[in-house]
């Protein structure tokens, strides 16, 4: 083993295990050999190779999700000291120590820092969150996308579903309905796409239904808490002024669907 | 509540929050405030309200306060229980207003309630109205400071729900449009606390 060739240090850590779904949660404290430029992830293998806590009790190694390590996938999300972000992307050397891993409890809990996000992957086909060009012809090319328009569309699409979002937000949890800001920004990205945009009602009307966008209280921590900095608040704020109109029209039962 | 119409009880809740409630509180500080000119004053003002016939005083009430208010109220209750906030983890400004503000809602559903109470059901009981009857109320420092307490949470309440109406219509849709939303309403909070306070002070 090469951990002599370390510097000795020791990174301590602390982990809220939970052993099966809806069980108990209980803390469980490990120290790892520090190297150079360690992440989240490279602690949580670490104690896989040796799961041995603190006081030199064997223990079952910590399970995670992780897949891309660069940002991108949105699989190794977890609340890091307090805040929830991605493991692969968090470094030790920003970290203050002891370090400490909950699982997203704002998600059901599978096992340790495993959640499941399906909620949200739901919420995605709710809203028609893609571009529907299934026909049973050829239905040629769509309009084309204005450039500025595309560029800010850009900025949304980074979405990566990793659930940061719904964490932060107040009014998601396992008592209230509520959708959550990434699904609703997504609803704005579709319907900003010109070929997307052809079923604009049937997204605005998925989002007026209950648990929908009314549900949000602008405490705005998705902006702030956001790894990809997509406006969430400002997509959400979009959203209200097109219900507004989408309200008027279906009460008055206008024809003007999609303009 | 039947399916799918969360939407339409939330909408409601924001219009109603600003048309009629906020307008009457609005209307109702204003009112207290002639009490600054003293005892005279006051009473006069108030005194003008009994030049509303009585029944239609009755429908106005009911119509532009009470069952507006109710609905707020409640619904409001609601809404503050199924939040779970997190200030502790989130101290940005906007988390922290948007926790006072289910706070402060829920203060005002016990204060509101307290205050009709003690002054709109003992008038209805045959108690007169006017700068006595609050003199009497607010001679008690406890009572001074709850009242104190409670126009400043129904001022806050008040330019807080603005501003949040206004995204929640998506009339202010940019950071930028969203932070001048917040200048503004913090401007009619002070405004609104000095005239509600004064009003409260001047009756010691």
């Amino acid at each position: 083993m090469n951990i002599a060739a370390n510097t000795g240090r020791m990174v301590k850590v602390e982990i809220l295990r939970q052993d099966t779904k809806g069980g108990n949660g209980y803390w469980q404290k490990f120290q790892v050999p520090y190297r150079h430029g360690m992440n989240v992830i490279s602690i949580l293998m670490e104690i896989q190779k040796n799961p041995v806590t603190e006081n030199g009790e064997n223990t079952t190694p910590v399970a995670w999700d992780m897949n891309c390590l660069e940002e991108v996938c949105g699989a190794c999300s977890m609340v890091i000291n307090g805040r929830p972000r991605q493991s692969c992307s968090t470094l030790v050397d920003q970290l203050t120590e002891p370090i400490k891993l909950e699982p997203m409890k704002t998600f059901p809990v599978i096992r340790d820092l495993q959640v499941d996000r399906e909620r949200m992957f739901n919420a995605l086909k709710k809203v028609k969150a893609w571009v529907p060009i299934d026909g049973t012809y050829d239905l040629g090319e769509g309009p084309r996308m204005p450039e500025g328009k595309r560029q800010w569309a850009y900025e949304l699409s980074k979405c990566m579903t990793c659930g940061v979002c719904m964490e932060a937000c107040p009014n998601v949890s396992e008592k209230a309905s509520f959708i959550g800001p990434a699904p609703l920004s997504q609803v704005r990205l579709f319907n900003t796409h010109p070929t997307g945009a052809m079923i604009k009602d049937q997204r605005l009307n998925a989002i007026m239904g209950d648990g929908g966008l009314a549900n949000c209280g602008n405490s705005q921590n998705c902006v702030a808490a956001c790894p990809k900095g997509i406006p969430l608040t400002t997509s959400i704020a979009s959203l209200n002024r097109a219900t507004s109109v989408q309200m008027f029209r279906n009460f008055f039962g206008s024809d003007h669907y999609v303009d | 509540m039947s399916k799918d119409r969360e939407f339409l009880w939330r909408r409601l809740h924001s219009l109603l929050g600003v048309i009629p409630v906020g307008l009457f509180l609005m209307f109702h500080l204003s009112m207290n405030f002639t009490a600054v000119g003293g005892e005279q004053a006051y009473n006069n003002a108030v005194g003008k309200m009994d030049l509303i016939p009585h029944n239609l005083l009755l429908v106005i009430e009911w119509v532009v306060i009470y069952i507006p208010l109710l609905f707020h109220a409640f619904y409001g209750v609601f809404i503050a229980f199924t939040a779970s906030p997190n200030t502790g983890r989130f101290s940005t400004y906007r988390n922290w207003m948007f926790s006072l503000q289910r706070f402060t809602g829920v203060f005002l559903v016990i204060f509101i309630a307290w205050h009709i109470f003690e002054t709109r059901i003992q008038k209805a009981l045959g108690a007169d109205v006017e700068f006595n009857m609050i003199a009497d109320i607010v001679s008690n420092p406890f009572m001074l400071g709850f009242y104190i307490v409670g126009i400043i949470s129904a001022t806050f309440h008040l330019s807080n729900g603005l501003w949040a109406f206004l995204v929640s219509w998506g009339i202010t849709q940019s950071p930028q449009s969203q932070k001048i939303a917040t200048y503004v309403t913090n401007i009619i909070f002070v405004i609104l606390s000095v005239v509600g306070v004064a009003a409260i002070l001047s009756f010691v």
